[in-house]
């Protein structure tokens, strides 16, 4: 990272704390001098979107700490108390609730960009994979973060999600009981989520800085998914890529403040303006609309262990996923067929969320055990055999001709390149 | 081109899954009539008088059995609500008993409310309330024009993200109050102490009687007297109850999203400018 900088210090003060603690030249090298494709399109402003959503939740956060009472007795009413007596309270916790929900919008699309234009095959395999480790925390942390406010569906959604580690042979009972901190979800467990909660982000931010470091080491991919040759196929992050980034953020913050301001319970669920009552059950207890596509997989296997198996090995497939895909071409855009199976596993993707957010009855159980089947041969067979029987398109000799046949830097466009060659 | 052509394909798949959806839709729950309410939308505002009479609606017929403990006496006079002065408000907390206390004998004691003061509750308990109640249990108003709302279903959860529909909670309000029929259609089993009302979530019979009837609150403001008007006007106020920064919060919107309007505009061109010598 910093072996990209050209900071030579001038003043006296620089050189004695670059000669002590290279902290200019790290930050310059990666943020500043440091090479970038010079092809990236607006699928990779998604990263700088998620860093900015990252603080964005951890500011909101930490302030609504300061008012909320992590206690069965008081927690919902102190959501309450945040949302009528605190100054710009109800703009803090609307922030944080649909703050999480674009995080996830954000997250699900970067994902997407870096699977269609194989960001996870070698060399960025760690990269791929410590972004699958933020996911997982990710999901940890809303997941504990929706139990705070203690409504019903808080109450009932930690309920379910923690009864399923019951269902792991021998130990299952004993895990959800510590899980629990005691017999039911009650103050105890409200407390330590609350504490979980508050712990993760900045796991995130561990990790993420590890994943951006990452990715320095290998290079950004870029459309062409083809390695930077020359220095006439990068451009310098600065001022480049952070006034895209910025633009990206800032038309992001549009869709964010729609949502805060207009619809800012759009994404929720009007029972958790109910407070958890553990004797009524819900008539449907439904988590997040982020994790439905897992919920439907995890609802869509009849036995409980091989729901709670399906639902994490979703996820686990994405840790493989770097040595599933058998093909040399790392570019989508150069993969006639891939590129269908992409769309149609996006579609497949958003049909189990639909499917996640049906009742577990009749034709959505046989629609959701069609699309787990799918999700899983995305993976398990479709990508393995895709690399032998595909024939890719020429893929151009570097980022200046591909950019240079096609006039712009929309892949739409780069597509049309190799051929013409 | 023939990323055009898959997108477009793509597009038509997922057209034909929106259309088909609805057809094994579950179909369950009543359909709720959507209402015009001067709140709605991105400029919306409450009517400073539909909220007082609303909020005159709540004391006089519902406040004997449904609390509104999240509201305080004090919230009656703040901006963006029914907007009564302070002296008005004040006048109202005193009819109002609260229990305070301990004193310096140790002794809880009664005491007329004051601005401070939340909403005494009608019961103190759930179980006193339905003891009360034939076994059913009032809701408290605080935030139920939130807590409820008639499923949707798809496509139609995705345009309310574009017409911005809030409203549902005010909607199931009005059409729960004026929903009772007296007609049970066959094949419909109402027990004692039910009534039958088809727009009621929860199933077609409802503990609560039929709880206001035509001229039963007196308007002084030449609004007519009926159950509809009533009960628009008492859902506007649970509305306002459940959401009472929701003026602030539109006209907030407005500003920062013009700000970042302009905002985002400047950069596009910055980011033109610096890029202009870059094929990319």
């Amino acid at each position: 990272m910093a072996g990209h900088s050209n900071y030579v210090p001038q003043s006296a003060a620089a050189k004695w704390l670059e000669s002590r603690l290279p902290v200019i030249s790290l930050v310059r090298g990666s943020f500043v001098d440091f090479p970038t494709p010079k092809n990236l399109n607006y699928w990779w402003t998604f990263g700088g979107i998620l860093f900015f959503m990252l603080i964005s939740q951890i500011i909101t956060g930490i302030v609504l700490v300061m008012h909320y009472t992590p206690s069965t007795a008081a927690a919902f009413d102190s959501v309450e108390h945040i949302m009528r007596d605190v100054n710009f309270g109800w703009l803090l916790r609307y922030m944080h609730s649909n703050g999480a929900s674009l995080f996830f919008i954000a997250v699900y699309i970067h994902i997407f960009r870096g699977l269609y234009y194989g960001s996870y095959k070698a060399p960025r395999e760690i990269s791929w994979i410590l972004g699958v480790v933020i996911f997982l925390i990710m999901m940890g942390t809303a997941f504990m973060g929706y139990v705070l406010p203690w409504g019903q569906m808080s109450f009932w959604g930690a309920t379910v999600i923690t009864n399923l580690f019951s269902a792991i042979p021998v130990v299952g009972e004993a895990v959800r009981t510590w899980l629990w901190g005691g017999f039911a979800v009650d103050n105890p467990t409200l407390n330590r989520f609350f504490s979980l909660h508050y712990l993760l982000p900045f796991m995130i931010f561990g990790v993420v800085l590890l994943h951006v470091w990452a990715f320095h080491t290998t290079g950004n991919n870029n459309p062409t998914g083809v390695q930077p040759k020359s220095n006439q196929d990068t451009l310098p992050f600065h001022p480049y890529y952070t006034i895209k980034d910025l633009f990206a953020i800032v038309v992001f913050m549009i869709l964010f403040a729609y949502f805060v301001f207009y619809v800012p319970n759009y994404m929720g669920h009007p029972d958790n303006y109910i407070e958890a009552n553990p004797l009524v059950t819900p008539a449907h207890i439904v988590p997040e609309w982020y994790f439905l596509p897992f919920y439907a997989i995890l609802r869509a296997v009849p036995d409980k262990l091989g729901g709670v198996l399906a639902m994490f090995g979703a996820i686990a497939v994405l840790f493989i996923l770097p040595w599933l895909d058998t093909s040399k071409v790392r570019s989508g855009v150069y993969r006639p067929l891939f590129k269908q199976f992409f769309w149609i596993f996006a579609i497949n993707a958003l049909a189990l969320g639909y499917l996640g957010a049906m009742p577990a009855e009749g034709i959505y159980v046989i629609l959701s055990r069609i699309c787990t089947v799918y999700y899983f041969a995305h993976f398990l067979v479709i990508l393995p055999l895709l690399g032998f029987l595909e024939k890719p398109l020429p893929i151009p000799a570097s980022i200046s001709d591909a950019v240079l046949a096609s006039g712009a830097g929309k892949p739409a466009a780069a597509v049309a390149a190799p051929q013409s060659k | 081109m023939s990323i055009m052509i898959k997108t477009v394909r793509a597009l038509a798949a997922a057209v034909v899954l929106a259309a088909t959806a609805p057809a094994f839709a579950a179909g369950s729950g009543p359909h709720i009539e959507r209402q015009q309410w001067s709140f709605a939308g991105p400029f919306g505002t409450f009517d400073r008088a539909q909220l007082q009479r609303g909020f005159k609606v709540y004391k006089e017929v519902c406040a004997s059995c449904h609390g509104l403990r999240q509201v305080a006496f004090r919230n009656l006079a703040q901006e963006g609500g029914p907007s009564f002065t302070e002296e008005q408000a004040k006048v109202i907390a005193a009819e109002y008993t609260v229990v305070d206390g301990p004193n310096d004998d140790g002794d809880m004691y009664e005491r007329p409310a004051i601005l401070a003061d939340k909403f005494p509750s009608p019961f103190p308990n759930e179980q006193a309330a339905r003891a009360s109640n034939g076994g059913a249990y009032p809701p408290d108003f605080s935030l139920l024009a939130k807590a409820r709302a008639a499923h949707r279903g798809f496509p139609w959860f995705v345009f309310d993200a574009f017409t911005q529909y809030n409203e549902q909670g005010a909607d199931y309000i009005y059409a729960l109050l004026t929903g009772y029929d007296e007609n049970v259609p066959e094949g419909v089993v109402i027990n004692a102490g039910q009534y039958y009302n088809p727009k009621f979530l929860a199933g077609n019979a409802i503990g609560m009687a039929p709880p206001i009837s035509d001229e039963q609150v007196e308007y002084t403001d030449g609004t007519p007297m009926t159950v509809d008007q009533y009960s628009r006007d008492v859902a506007a106020f649970m509305m306002w109850a459940a959401e009472p920064k929701l003026e602030e919060r539109k006209a907030m919107g407005f500003r920062v999203i013009v700000f970042l309007l302009v905002f985002a505009s400047l950069l596009y061109f910055t980011k033109k400018k610096i890029w202009r010598n870059i094929a990319h």
